[in-house]
């Protein structure tokens, strides 16, 4: 008997040794430097906040830890799209004045691998600024390391809540440097096609209501026009 | 005794790692899709939304009973032309698949526009781009601009049609927006 408890001790030992592993492991812990912050072209920048109560709606299965906004929104219940979270917000520039309209869906994705440090989201969101364009963004995101330093911290402190300053960039795809998709729709955005990074800036989580002071920023590389752009100066010949 | 708990601390890590590397963390529910092969190798493939029960927001300044209760909508002037919705949408079978946003705009600047982008979460999405104008009888055809995952090699046409209800029936619907996709693969129309 005592072998078989020693046995399963050994065995729960072992299984927080490996969670422990994969919480502290260094390979996945770096908050990586968004790829736009060295382009030489010109960004948009377009921010919102990630609370529910602060959205135009927000709305998912209904049963989930962040409630629906406003409470009478048509929740998303149905099997296929359980998983998924609707979100239409005000867009807001770098000045703080009202820039667009964004709606954004998510869902849990199936290519998800904690062992990778990978808790991933395929987003999509559907971008209308008045007076320039619309546009669309594809994006999969990671939130392993906002879960590791915000809402894990959240449910372990005593007061069930997180305070501080958590700031990194989600989109870890499908670009090759970890960036979105960007593609354009209409006005000045008509064939555009570039990339782009959203980014969190967390400062309050909450584990009864979730985020409570979390803003996110959408940053879209506009590519300069060919004839402008410093590749084609450096790749002319000179005479 | 020692031994037994080394070896279980070995089979404890296995086992977590084992776990964590074969069961999938995410597995989205996935309904049979509905899709009609063509000659030209291309498929169609019917959407719905059933109104006003899928509607799921209706986001426009002079929107007298706005959708959901509750909503507030930005009165920004600039915002004064947009009209926002937000749809849950059914295959051919009348089961829900997935959810959609369509936004109409209309600015001196940037001009007329109709959009729309299909979130199926089992297989991807798709962004189409409308023309402004609906044809004779009421249709409206647009381009897919580009698609995720599935979508993403595609490309072809969807067209967007209202179907009002005719039926007296008081608890009937208001009528139904059908989506009709028609796409092929990008590597067989350049063949």
């Amino acid at each position: 008997m005592k072998y078989l408890i020693s046995l399963l001790v050994g065995m729960v030992v072992g299984v927080a040794a490996f969670l422990a592993l994969l919480y502290y492991n260094p390979l996945t812990s770096k908050n990586k430097l968004s790829p736009l912050s060295v382009t030489a072209n010109e960004l948009i920048s377009l921010n919102y906040s990630t609370v529910a109560s602060d959205s135009l709606i927000y709305t998912n299965d209904g049963e989930s830890l962040v409630a629906p906004h406003p409470t009478k929104v048509l929740q998303l219940w149905e099997q296929p799209i359980r998983k998924t979270d609707a979100l239409a917000t005000v867009l807001r520039d770098s000045r703080n004045q009202v820039a667009g309209i964004g709606v954004k869906f998510s869902s849990d994705s199936e290519s998800t691998n904690i062992l990778n440090g990978e808790a991933l989201v395929d987003s999509v969101w559907h971008i209308y600024l008045p007076g320039r364009g619309s546009f669309f963004i594809e994006q999969k995101e990671n939130f392993w390391g906002y879960l590791r330093e915000v809402v894990l911290p959240a449910y372990w402190s005593s007061g069930d809540n997180w305070r501080g300053n958590w700031s990194g960039s989600v989109t870890a795809g499908p670009g090759a440097l970890g960036t979105s998709k960007v593609v354009g729709g209409s006005g000045e955005f008509v064939a555009l096609e570039s990339a782009g990074v959203e980014s969190l800036l967390a400062k309050a989580y909450s584990v009864d209501q979730g985020p409570v002071a979390i803003t996110g920023e959408l940053s879209i590389e506009l590519p300069r026009p060919r004839d402008e752009s410093p590749i084609s100066e450096a790749a002319t010949p000179s005479p | 005794m020692f031994k037994t708990f080394l070896a279980g601390i070995f089979l404890g890590i296995v086992a977590a790692g084992a776990a964590l590397y074969y069961l999938p963390a995410v597995n989205q529910f996935r309904e049979q899709s509905m899709i009609v092969v063509r000659p030209n190798q291309g498929n169609t493939e019917s959407f719905h939304v059933n109104v006003p029960i899928d509607r799921i927001m209706i986001g426009a300044p002079a929107e007298k009973e706005p959708l959901p209760v509750g909503l507030h909508w930005p009165l920004d002037e600039e915002l004064a032309g947009a009209r926002t919705e937000l749809f849950k949408i059914r295959n051919g079978k009348d089961t829900v698949v997935g959810v959609a946003s369509r936004i109409a705009a209309s600015h001196s600047d940037s001009g007329d526009m109709i959009e729309w982008v299909l979130h199926l979460p089992a297989r991807g999405s798709v962004y189409v781009t409308m023309q402004p104008q609906a044809a004779e009888g009421g249709y409206r055809i647009g381009e897919l601009a580009t698609g995720t995952r599935e979508f993403e090699a595609l490309r072809g046409q969807v067209m967007e049609r209202w179907v009002a209800d005719t039926s007296d029936d008081a608890d009937a619907l208001s009528g139904r927006i059908e989506l009709t996709t028609a796409f092929v693969s990008r590597e067989l129309e350049a063949e």
